[in-house]
């Protein structure tokens, strides 16, 4: 094997080895799928995010609007403060709903926003009001066995009346 | 008679452990004075160049083929599992992140030290036993600049090469089975991946892992063929003693990187 081979091929295995790392970074990672450069910061409050984290998706109508970039624990009214990064090209009025919603059974958590009827858009550095915070299965099952047993309770009374 | 025989093991104890962090001590010694005389093999760098080839491109097969294999397996034995939940669209998902983040890197470095490591002792171990270092030394020839610093060079760069390539392939393999042979959505497999697998906290600490895993490797096959005893016995002994230490020291760095990577974050 002469030298010139040998250089043709650490050639190919070098951009071989760039490409696959390009592909991982690209294709694989989410490195260009949603830069936040061009995006506007608003916040919303919660009692309860769930499981939330941050780099958790925006979604609205089910479309990637943007990404949570901050989740902070307010002392003075203990609520949880999410930020959101949400992409310029998307404006949402004024009085725009945040629901943590979860993706299929086992999915992810995500905030779901639901725009309303307001002729005024968020801007950078905005709150919004409307929350609806995390289900969280304990609360419901409990809501759930309370309400079967008022149900059962009912029955058992009205033959004494 | 009882305690003559105490001392005797208590000597070999001390013995065995001395060696070991003496060994231990030489290696590092070894180690800073290749990274002192590595100038030749880069300002010459068609040497480094030459070893890039001995020690990357010739283990691309290996790699290549074993990279498609693994992602198949784990999209099979993946998609087996996950119908289960009725999550089989997260095939994506397990099969990236389980590459990139330990598979990748880690059976690649195995690979690359029974493929690549176990060369490199088992050549300079001759270059010793057949005298050719000696030889560069009356010649006045530095043998670990012209010989071991090259070959050095060569395994670390091509280390995090070759491991990106497994992964890549193996992603491919995983592609190949999930959705052309199952027929899991290939849209739902694809973005679920994207959306799950991080830049930095996913690949980037992937490649650092295999970047790790490639010094630790060359620079155990370079120090084991350098050490070996210039008998045939010896060098066949040093290549055997590459490959086990190598791959023990892949699967503890491995350890040891994950729970400082992985861990503790708010991922």
């Amino acid at each position: 094997m002469n030298r010139s081979m040998i250089d043709l091929w650490v050639g190919v295995f070098v951009a071989a080895g760039f490409a696959g790392l390009l592909f991982l970074a690209l294709k694989v990672g989410n490195l260009a799928t949603f830069s936040t450069s061009k995006a506007y910061q608003v916040q919303a409050n919660f009692l309860n995010i769930g499981g939330l984290k941050v780099r958790g998706p925006v979604k609205s109508a089910g479309v990637v609007v943007g990404r949570v970039t901050e989740i902070r624990f307010d002392t003075e009214t203990y609520k949880a403060i999410v930020s959101l990064d949400i992409d310029s090209a998307y404006q949402f009025p004024r009085d725009t709903s945040a629901k943590i919603l979860t993706s299929g059974i086992l999915g992810e958590q995500y905030i779901g926003l639901e725009a309303g009827g307001d002729g005024v858009m968020l801007k950078q550095g905005d709150r919004i009001r409307l929350t609806q915070d995390a289900v969280v299965l304990e609360n419901l099952i409990s809501q759930f066995l309370f309400s079967k047993a008022a149900e059962g309770k009912e029955p058992a009374k009205e033959p004494a009346k | 008679m009882l305690i003559g025989s105490v001392r005797a093991r208590l000597e070999r104890l001390g013995g065995t452990v001395t060696s070991a962090i003496w060994r231990l001590g030489f290696a590092s010694r070894f180690l800073f004075y290749l990274c002192l005389h590595s100038g030749t093999a880069l300002r010459r760098f068609r040497l480094t160049v030459a070893q890039i080839y001995f020690a990357g491109v010739l283990s691309l097969v290996i790699i290549l083929v074993s990279g498609l294999f693994v992602g198949m397996v784990l999209a099979l034995q993946g998609y087996e599992t996950l119908q289960r939940f009725g999550a089989s669209e997260s095939l994506g998902v397990l099969v990236a992140l389980s590459l990139v983040r330990e598979l990748g890197p880690v059976v690649a470095g195995l690979l690359f030290a029974s493929r690549a490591g176990s060369a490199i002792t088992a050549e300079i171990g001759l270059m010793k036993a057949t005298e050719q270092i000696s030889a560069m030394e009356m010649m006045a020839v530095d043998p670990i600049a012209r010989v071991v610093a090259p070959r050095f060079w060569g395994g670390v760069i091509s280390m995090p090469l070759l491991a990106a390539l497994f992964s890549a392939a193996g992603i491919f393999g995983g592609y190949l089975v999930g959705v052309q042979l199952i027929g899991v959505d290939a849209g739902a497999f694809w973005s679920q991946m994207q959306a799950a697998v991080d830049w930095s906290n996913d690949i980037l600490n992937g490649v650092l892992k295999s970047v790790v895993f490639g010094v630790a490797v060359t620079w155990i096959s370079v120090f084991e063929g350098y050490d070996a005893p210039p008998t045939a016995e010896g060098v066949s002994r040093a290549t055997t003693r590459t490959v086990v230490t190598s791959s023990l020291a892949i699967l503890a760095l491995d350890f040891v990187l994950t729970a400082l990577m992985f861990t503790g974050g708010n991922h």
